[in-house]
């Protein structure tokens, strides 16, 4: 049980005031944007909620929003069951073990515009393996740069080669954890392997899975830099994703109320989905 | 026994194969990379590596990164303990909530910050330096390591607090001489995450800076850019940048499972 001990916020006070610095301030100056107008020279118009509306009802926003959508679904949905189909294959021990963990881990600390160029040579169709492989040898046309498909393609082989050892480096966290006494009850009770599998070893894993889950969910719904590198968006407007299309009116339009406006409405969209599948994942446990 | 095997050795050469191909293309030269396809170079050249430790342009960029990551594990990992140990061990006003909101910082969109960041740090005079992007990067990599050494401190009975205080020890000389000793895994996985989202972002350590402080992978993009199309001289670059990263996991190889976990199995 902990102790009730109000000095303990001298404790957490250095934590604080660092990333209030960094969030509070920077939120604040995007609060101030949204709701005002400029004619450039630094004059400033209070517009009300104008902008919000704006954002909420233009075709732009909700066809970036329905990209981001379908992207991270598609991430989700190969990226979960593919990583926990490879940490169930995976040796319990054993010289192996640290060697698949390594090699495993190794897209997760390459720098991410380094991930988006890699794919980049990798992918091109003349004289990259992939794009190669694709159009020569097995005679599939592929051009990632004049076909939205093969994009989205490269896009999404891309996020499933970089962060599926994430979900797997969990998944297997919560396999090793569990005891080998359960899988002898298992065996003298008969059990079959899809029973072990739904009764002893999701449920072991289902706290690491709730921490992949929302790291998958947080970090592909704000994916920036490698698409922007690979793709920059395209061919057309085909793969630009929520943050694309927020830096391209941000920096690229320099549109400071609408960017600000549609910041906000980003980060509130990832938070209630953030939260609506912690408050599912965590429902049954007590409190 | 004999499929799951299949399963992961097919696994890791797919994610072999990429960097693969990036490694050959670090030695072959500009010639053969633009005159077509080839699985294998013909010719090994080392220009590339050359031309990267021979131009300060390049070599600075490492070092640069390597800085600025540093600085920010050391203040993300030395804030985050104290922090942490007030979170596994008191109950205090707000506490939840806080703990909470610091999580909600991790799952800001990069690119909401990025034009209020640079204003920000522009004037308090922090821009292009390493410890402003140091920083920054707290904003996401504080909450982490809180989160993760929360997770290893909790494992620790609480009997030990109570014995070091029937024993008379004070609580800085406790917290430092008997409680850091029993969670150093945790430290070092906290220290890891730190450096490996710290060198791996790229959005707020490129927009902060423009010349003294730029990052390896961003002098990478720019020059890319700027000399004409030198696939041979980005795939090393590119190479480089994954070194320092396969060294760190190689150190914390056996923690690492648990690592992922955020000590929370």
């Amino acid at each position: 049980m902990r102790t009730v001990n109000q000095h303990a916020w001298w404790f957490v006070l250095p934590v604080l005031l660092l990333v209030a610095f960094n969030a509070l301030v920077p939120l604040m100056t995007v609060v101030n944007y949204s709701v005002q107008e400029t004619f450039g020279n630094n004059v400033f118009f209070w517009s009300g909620l104008r902008w919000f509306e704006d954002v909420m009802t233009s075709p732009r926003f909700h066809a970036a929003l329905g990209r981001q959508l379908l992207f991270t679904g598609l991430i989700l949905l190969i990226e979960v069951p593919l990583g926990v189909a490879i940490a169930l294959a995976m040796p319990r021990s054993g010289p192996w073990v640290s060697v698949c963990l390594v090699l495993m881990a190794l897209p997760l600390l390459i720098p991410w515009n380094v991930v988006g160029a890699m794919w980049n040579i990798f992918a091109l169709p003349d004289i990259g393996l992939l794009g190669y492989a694709l159009n020569n040898w097995l005679g599939i046309p592929y051009n990632y740069t004049q076909n939205p498909l093969a994009a989205w393609f490269t896009i999404v082989l891309m996020d499933v080669w970089h962060w599926t050892s994430l979900v797997v480096l969990l998944a297997y966290a919560g396999l090793v954890s569990i005891p080998d006494a359960y899988y002898q009850a298992a065996k003298i009770d008969g059990a079959r392997p899809w029973a072990v599998f739904r009764y002893i070893q999701l449920p072991k894993m289902k706290r690491v899975l709730t921490i992949a889950i929302l790291l998958r969910f947080m970090d592909s719904f704000n994916i920036y830099t490698e698409v922007s590198v690979l793709t920059g968006g395209g061919p057309g407007n085909s793969t630009t994703l929520l943050s694309i299309d927020l830096v391209k009116i941000a920096l690229g339009q320099f549109d400071l109320g609408r960017a600000a406006a549609m910041s906000l409405i980003y980060f509130l969209i990832t938070l209630l989905v953030s939260w609506i599948f912690y408050a599912v994942m965590t429902k049954d446990e007590p409190s | 026994m004999k499929l799951r095997a299949i399963a992961v050795t097919v696994y890791i050469l797919f994610l072999m194969l990429p960097i693969y191909w990036l490694v050959i293309m670090s030695f072959k030269t500009t010639n053969e990379i633009l005159s077509g396809f080839s699985p294998w170079p013909q010719v090994w050249t080392t220009a590339s590596y050359r031309t990267i430790f021979t131009d300060p342009t390049w070599y600075s960029g490492y070092i640069n990164s390597i800085s600025y990551v540093t600085i920010n594990t050391a203040i993300s990992v030395v804030a985050a303990l104290p922090a942490a140990y007030a979170f596994s061990r008191y109950r205090f006003l707000g506490d939840k909530h806080l703990f909470f909101w610091l999580f909600t910082n991790r799952m800001a969109p990069a690119a909401v910050f990025a034009l209020p960041f640079l204003q920000l740090y522009y004037a308090i005079g922090l821009f292009d330096t390493h410890l402003g992007v140091a920083l920054a990067h707290c904003l996401f990599n504080i909450p982490l390591a809180v989160w993760i050494l929360e997770g290893f401190m909790s494992g620790v009975p609480k009997e030990l607090d109570e014995t070091a205080y029937v024993d008379g020890y004070a609580f800085p000389r406790f917290f430092l001489t008997i409680f850091i000793p029993n969670i150093k895994a945790g430290i070092g996985v906290a220290a890891f995450f730190c450096f490996m989202f710290s060198w791996v972002e790229m959005l707020l350590s490129k927009t902060l800076t423009s010349v003294q402080a730029k990052p390896i992978a961003a002098v990478m993009t720019r020059t890319a850019s700027t000399s004409g199309y030198e696939l041979g001289l980005l795939a090393a670059a590119g190479v480089l940048t994954i070194i320092p990263g396969a060294i760190v996991i190689w150190f914390v190889r056996n923690y690492i499972a648990k690592g992922f976990a955020l000590g929370r199995v």
